[in-house]
């Protein structure tokens, strides 16, 4: 398809008329590349549109970037804040800086990849079903509470700040997972893991599929793949699809 | 295997010299507390008192009663809690329940009397007399401005905000698809669309079977997001954010693994036979101004449609609802301690949160007296059990009201409290296709437009006794209300006389 763009300058435009700048453009114009720059905290970019196009962001994006989002490439060039990709079902966004917590509550299918670190609570309640999967790789390193409730879909946590100090992963790994995998570059202390969850050995299926995923998020934010791929993964699983099944008397 | 201490709750007796020994009794039983060896043989332990097999007994030759074995007597160390303590000995577990809390609190509702004219008013009667029962749910602008057109005319200088028009002040109760079966939504689809107003979806998102039924529902986003997407959003006719259910505030959704068939798994996007969590609280969610982060998410994905929050009453009710409205909530959803649910900890639905009464009448006292009442429109649920309790409800300040048990009691729910073991004999709280099949949609639509024409009727005639023919002039109208038997300091909450004043 022909490539047609439009150039927007969002300098003192409230969320809800750049928001609608954005839409016309992609719903009723037909853009299919809109570039955004000045952004500066304006929520719910590319909130629920359900088409295919490019968003580049230059500044950093408000709060639920994408959210119930299903089909656009969103880029940002800058860092984002909390609730990236919240409930979205189908796209990808694409961050060459750092996000901050809740990042794809509730994601549903597509990708977010995060170039720097991540916060609290990120991939909280991802699912998939079927050939529906979702993913999310962060680069850096993650706060406590990675994978949470985490039901279906793929969360990789690569670690690539080598000089950073402090551990990967914070507390509580994968707590109240009932599905889905968590991969993690290096090691990870077990005391961080949630109860419902173990480490099982990395099978071949297991290795090509992070190979073609890291593949596709080193090309997407200019990273050496050789270099991801130096070291060895951890897979996490929980250990029951039904961790509360005996909790209760009936 | 070790003995239980427990004994059966129920007894069930056949009456053999009668019974014809057709098993329709066996094979209606989900529970398998039927089984046949020459004759009907019950397990009684197994009965839950759904009365499938009594009510489907060619011969009526079934009965089914209270184990009437006597404990000696203690009105502190109850047979309830003897009962409990030995089957948590044995188990080491939480309590699960299923519909609303059947503890013997006050009922607020039934010391409330309506007032009617006499004299020096004249009554309507409604069936030669116009009577509008039409309820219109969202924000109200503070003030109208108009400005004047070219020829002449005046228009309005802004558009309103959107609301959602129903024909009665009665809708369906969020019961999500998971919980219930999809032929207990069908049923709902249709008789809402019959009667002009809604169903709430619940939080297990929409069949595509029902996508149709958009403008008559209701959607919810809940913690677990489950069925959550752009298309899910935009098909209702508003959104409901669910923060509490009065059967379980604070603590999450818990569909059981049983209840996870392919379907289910299908729209919630989990694997089959997996618990269906959903967390306490929504994570992106943790302050007034989070809530009003989510409710602009979803009016952005919407185009600004109404946004619904559902809150369970508890404690402070007062302050939580004027902060949910001031984070732009055009409809605030409150759900009584008596309200139900598809499974919840016992604990929780017996002994957390307040009456709806009460939560009612100080939520929409302090929204008026914060000038705020116009912002959002309220709907009151958690056991409306007739057209009276809708009445006193809208009496004492809501909108409209929502009903979930008394609908599932009109198309054969016998309250028996074991949503959570998905066998239900009816079909209504089941996934199971052998018992989802017993519920036709059709047949219950028309029990649902029954109850529901009935309940209309009633409230008109209630209307016409007090005067009224609008049921917005009811609205937060306590004078037609009178106590009996009410501590004064209720009177005051309720801001309603005794009577006799």
């Amino acid at each position: 398809m022909d490539e047609k763009k439009l150039v927007i300058d969002a300098h003192d435009i409230y969320y809800k008329e750049l928001n609608e700048m954005v839409r016309d453009a992609i719903l009723n114009k037909d853009y299919n590349i809109v570039e955004l720059d000045n952004v500066n905290g304006q929520r719910y970019i590319g909130d629920a549109i359900e088409k295919e196009a490019t968003i580049i962001i230059n500044g950093v994006p408000g709060n639920d970037l994408g959210a119930f989002m299903s089909g656009p490439t969103i880029i940002v060039n800058d860092n984002v804040q909390d609730a990236v990709g919240n409930t979205m079902s189908l796209g990808k966004i694409v961050v060459h800086g750092q996000a901050s917590d809740v990042i794809g509550y509730g994601m549903r299918g597509g990708k977010i990849f995060i170039k720097g670190d991540v916060g609290y609570r990120v991939g909280i309640h991802m699912k998939a079903y079927k050939e529906r999967m979702s993913y999310i790789v962060a680069g850096g390193n993650a706060g406590d509470f990675f994978g949470e409730y985490m039901a279906g879909g793929i969360l990789v946590l690569l670690g690539l700040e080598e000089e950073d100090e402090r551990p990967i992963v914070g507390d509580y790994l994968g707590t109240g997972m009932h599905g889905g995998i968590i991969y993690v570059r290096g090691e990870v202390n077990k005391k961080k893991l949630g109860k419902e969850v173990g480490i099982v050995d990395m099978t071949d299926a297991d290795m090509k599929e992070l190979e073609k995923l890291l593949k596709e998020y080193a090309a997407d934010l200019d990273l050496d793949y050789e270099n991801i791929m130096s070291k060895p993964f951890l897979k996490i699983i929980p250990v029951s699809h039904r961790p509360y099944g005996r909790l209760y008397a009936y | 295997m070790r003995r239980s201490y427990l004994i059966p709750e129920f007894v069930v007796d056949i009456e053999h010299t009668n019974c014809r020994r057709c098993k329709r009794c066996v094979m209606n039983c989900s529970y398998e507390a039927l089984s046949f060896e020459n004759k009907v043989v019950p397990d009684n332990f197994k009965c839950v008192a759904c009365h499938r097999c009594v009510v489907y007994c060619p011969e009526q030759v079934i009965t089914v009663r209270k184990n009437p074995t006597d404990f000696k007597g203690s009105a502190n160390w109850t047979d309830r809690h003897r009962l409990d303590i030995w089957k948590q000995a044995e188990t080491g577990s939480i309590l699960l329940t299923g519909m609303g809390n059947d503890l013997p609190y006050e009922i607020i509702f039934d010391h409330l009397v309506l007032d009617a004219c006499q004299v020096t008013n004249p009554s309507i009667d409604p069936l030669r007399e116009p009577m509008e029962l039409r309820t219109y749910l969202g924000k109200k602008p503070d003030s109208l401005e108009f400005v004047e057109t070219p020829d002449g005319k005046l228009k309005l200088k802004e558009k309103p905000p959107k609301n959602l028009k129903l024909e009665i002040p009665i809708v369906f109760a969020p019961m999500s698809y998971g919980a219930i079966s999809l032929n207990s939504h069908k049923a709902m689809a249709m008789a809402a669309k019959e009667m002009g107003t809604v169903m709430h979806t619940g939080e297990g998102g929409l069949h595509e079977e029902l996508y149709d039924y958009g403008q008559y529902t209701i959607t919810q986003c809940a913690s677990g997001r489950f069925g959550v997407h752009a298309d899910y959003l935009k098909r209702g006719i508003a959104v409901d954010i669910k923060i509490g259910q009065g059967a379980k505030p604070g603590i999450g959704g818990h569909l059981p693994g049983e209840k996870v068939g392919l379907d289910i798994s299908k729209t919630r996007m989990i694997p089959m036979g997996t618990d269906a969590l959903s967390p306490a609280p929504h994570h992106d969610i943790y302050s007034i101004e989070d809530l009003r982060q989510l409710i602009f998410a979803i009016k952005e994905a919407t185009g600004y449609k109404p946004v619904s929050v559902k809150i369970a009453t508890v404690h402070n009710i007062a302050a939580i609802a004027s902060g949910v409205v001031r984070a732009g909530a055009d409809i605030v959803y409150l759900d009584g301690f008596r309200g139900g649910t598809g499974a919840a900890p016992r604990i929780v639905r017996d002994h957390v949160g307040i009456p709806l009464e009460l939560a009612l009448a100080s939520v929409d006292d302090r929204l008026r007296q914060e000038g705020i009442r116009n912002h959002a429109s309220l709907i009151a649920a958690g056991s409306i059990r007739s057209a009276a309790d809708a009445i006193k409800a809208i009496a004492l300040g809501a909108d409209a009201v929502a009903i979930g048990t008394g609908a599932l009691i009109a198309i054969g729910c016998r309250v028996c409290q074991t949503c959570h073991m998905g066998r239900c004999a009816w079909g209504i709280a089941t996934q199971r296709p052998e018992l989802t099949r017993r519920l036709d949609p059709e047949i219950a639509a028309e029990r649902l437009i029954n109850l529901l024409r009935a309940w209309s009727l009633e409230i008109k005639e209630v209307l016409g006794s007090l005067g009224l023919n609008a049921i917005e002039s009811l609205r937060g109208s306590r004078e037609r209300l009178r106590g009996i038997g009410l501590d004064s300091q209720t009177l005051d909450i309720l801001a309603v006389k005794a009577a006799g004043k």
